[in-house]
């Protein structure tokens, strides 16, 4: 069973560029605008849409990331409202893979299989849960994976190689390689060791690997795309989001294209590393 | 609830760490081989007969265990039914039990090198028998609070200090206990090569909630021993407020299996439970999630967004509980039941007049549930309840409640 995340891997290897997977918050500022700023990012180049599922206690998450959480939920996000914004981008958009990223909680209240379900009829590809360990597989990963949907998993740092089968083990559609121990939003320290760090997950898995957390400029982007798979960028874009909107938190004339022209910008980035790497 | 009786109630967690569908380890990748570390390690010392000798030298000579089991006569008097002794945790070195764990797990971080210690503070007495131990082990302390709790536990926040602690205050949220705690992982996920956590409660990922039951149950193994010597038969009822639920599990793990033990763990009630959002019981109020890395009863909304709750009491003012507990809960092991910030505060003050000890707003929690069940009960009907805690951080706070002094 292949998933467009699987399909748009393929397609560009075939064409050795590595991915742009643009994150941002679904309801960040609102519904509306957040469908409209998804579909520009698509046009702009993003190759994977991750979509935040807004949740109060995101403890993996640096303060730009809890904000737009709490930006979405003050404008009334839920996750049903979440995989209704995804049915919603589908309706013109069937190609562009969607990877619904959040934590456990709002999943388990609403009901394994009832959100499975939901999430298939949306339209979502994958699913990353960040408080779901190899150790709780049984909960959401094993049964999403028979759904049908990629479960992608981070490995870390302090994944070691021992660690690293049982990390994979259940890991489909990519593996994302998060840069540094800590939360989204810190910097990376040293450019050099992910390549090592990719490596040597490259070593255990044929799945292609994106690497994320701390990716912020196009020059960011170019760096990390000739090392790996995919580049992640998540608070960069909230950031930029986050800056357009006016002193009460709406959105503003400039909010999509605010967005648009960043995410334009940082697959300039990623086309560029390629090309550095092919020489 | 439709679980079937077990045989023994004190047995768990399973490997996966779970008391039944309870606990867990719901934590980020980036933690999850430190809490493998960390199980192994706590694995090992609990065999250890030298880690337990270093616990039980500083238990006397630092703690200043055992605490008394104290037969309160005028409050006895005063109700009118069951008789009620204290075990008077109140009196440990740093005011509450609170250093019980701490120091457990201080001597823990001690065998597996690191040098940096962080924690998440409520009412501060976690925070400052975290800030003791690492000032008398010379580690760097960081100790998260939120600014709500630091604004209302003043007189903590300065012992920290003293002690040598780096206190954070936390703004996110309610800027109480909950978002100190996501703040602490957030550390924790960053620092986590040199950095142990000391979580202050029965709660987290496992191994915490049974090893920090372990560190606690002295509570309830002297209080058994203490009452045999002093009424020559176990008690009928044990009582314990609950904010995370340490204190609780800790007086109630030793009796678990006695059947005759009536147990009681009180939960904050605030403004009352019928107030939306106006109160900190997540078992009466709350329902299963997951949550800083156990699954347990939660207060939280329909779309599994968690609320911010209320307590008068910053250490019971937190919207979940330890798993040990809601499993209690479901199989029908313990009774719980809530008190109200006014029923607290009314307890408050009967205890500091009728008994002269001014107790902590969390075990006033407990003491208005002695005060309702007690003169229901005949005279031969011994009550321990778990007094662990004093009130000298709360004086200021009691005092704005009731108008001045
Ligand atoms: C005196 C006292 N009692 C009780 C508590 C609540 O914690 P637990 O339920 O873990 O005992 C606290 C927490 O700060 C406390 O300071």
């Amino acid at each position: 069973m292949t998933t467009r995340i699987d399909r748009r891997f393929a397609a560009l290897a075939a064409e050795n560029r590595a991915a742009l997977v643009t994150y941002l918050m679904a309801g960040d500022p609102d519904p509306a605008t957040s469908l409209e700023v998804f579909h520009a990012m698509a046009k702009a180049g993003a190759d994977v849409l991750e979509i935040g599922m807004a949740f109060t206690d995101p403890m993996a998450d640096g303060p730009s990331i809890q904000a737009a959480g709490l930006r979405a939920l003050q404008a009334g996000m839920t996750l049903k409202k979440t995989l209704a914004l995804v049915a919603d981008f589908r309706k013109t958009d069937n190609d562009t893979p969607v990877v619904l990223m959040g934590y456990y909680n709002p999943i388990y209240v609403m009901g394994v299989d009832k959100f499975l379900a939901a999430a298939q009829e949306a339209g979502v590809d994958g699913l990353i849960v960040v408080d779901l360990p190899p150790e709780e597989d049984d909960e959401l990963c094993i049964p999403a994976l028979k759904a049908g949907l990629n479960f992608i998993r981070l490995a870390t740092p302090t994944t070691d190689d021992k660690r690293l089968p049982s990390v994979l083990n259940n890991t489909s559609g990519f593996v994302y390689y998060v840069s540094l121990t800590g939360i989204t939003g810190a910097a990376i320290a040293d450019y050099g060791k992910v390549g090592a760090a990719v490596g040597r997950i490259k070593g255990h898995t044929k799945l292609p690997v994106a690497v994320g957390f701390g990716v912020k400029t196009a020059d960011n982007a170019r760096q990390i795309a000739s090392q790996a798979d995919g580049v992640v960028v998540g608070t960069a874009l909230v950031d930029a989001l986050k800056k357009s909107l006016d002193a009460d938190n709406k959105a503003t004339a400039g909010t999509v294209e605010a967005v648009a022209s960043l995410v334009r910008e940082l697959a300039g980035g990623v086309s560029a590393g390629r090309k550095v790497a092919a020489e | 609830m439709n679980q079937q009786t077990p045989n023994s109630f004190s047995t768990g967690p399973d490997d996966h760490g779970r008391f039944g569908i309870f606990g867990g380890r719901f934590v980020a990748e980036t933690l999850m081989p430190l809490i493998l570390d960390l199980e192994a390690a706590y694995e090992q010392a609990k065999t250890d007969p030298a880690f337990h000798a270093e616990i039980a030298h500083l238990h006397t000579h630092y703690v200043g265990r055992p605490s008394p089991l104290y037969l309160a006569e005028r409050l006895t008097e005063h109700l009118g039914g069951a008789k009620v002794y204290f075990k008077r945790d109140e009196l440990n070195h740093t005011g509450a039990h609170k250093i019980n764990n701490v120091l457990g797990q201080i001597l823990l971080a001690r065998r597996m090198g690191k040098k940096r210690i962080i924690a998440e503070t409520g009412a501060g007495q976690h925070g400052v028998a975290t800030a003791t131990a690492c000032a008398k082990y010379g580690l760097e302390c960081v100790v998260y609070m939120g600014a709500v709790d630091v604004e209302r536990q003043k007189p903590n926040v300065f012992r920290m200090k003293m002690l040598g602690a780096t206190v954070v205050p936390v703004q996110s949220g309610a800027r109480t206990l909950k978002d100190a705690m996501n703040e602490a992982l957030r550390d924790w996920v960053t620092n986590v090569e040199n950095t142990f956590y000391c979580i202050g409660t029965a709660a987290g990922p496992h191994p915490y909630p049974a090893m920090v039951r372990d560190f606690q149950s002295i509570i309830g193994k002297e209080a058994k021993e203490q009452v045999l010597a002093a009424e020559g038969r176990l008690p009928d009822s044990i009582i314990a407020c609950i904010g995370g639920g340490s204190n609780a599990i800790g007086l109630f793990h030793p009796f678990l299996d006695d059947k005759s033990v009536a147990i009681y763990g009180v939960e904050a009630a605030g403004h009352g439970l019928n107030v939306e959002n106006g109160h900190a019981a997540s078992l009466a109020g709350g329902k299963p999630g997951v949550l800083h890395g156990n699954r347990t009863y939660l207060l939280m909304d329909d779309d599994g967004q968690i609320l911010e709750g209320h307590s008068i009491s910053a250490g019971l003012d937190y919207p979940g509980i330890g798993p040990e507990h809601a499993w209690l809960r479901d199989v029908g092991r313990v009774t719980y039941l809530s008190a109200t910030d006014k029923e607290a505060l009314a307890a408050f003050q009967l205890c500091s007049q009728l008994e002269g000890i001014i107790p902590a707003l969390e075990p006033a929690h407990a003491l208005a549930k002695v005060m309702e069940l007690a003169p229901k009960l005949p005279r031969d009907h011994v009550m321990v309840m778990n007094m662990c805690g004093r009130g000298d951080k709360d004086i200021f706070a009691v005092a704005e409640h009731l108008g001045g002094m």
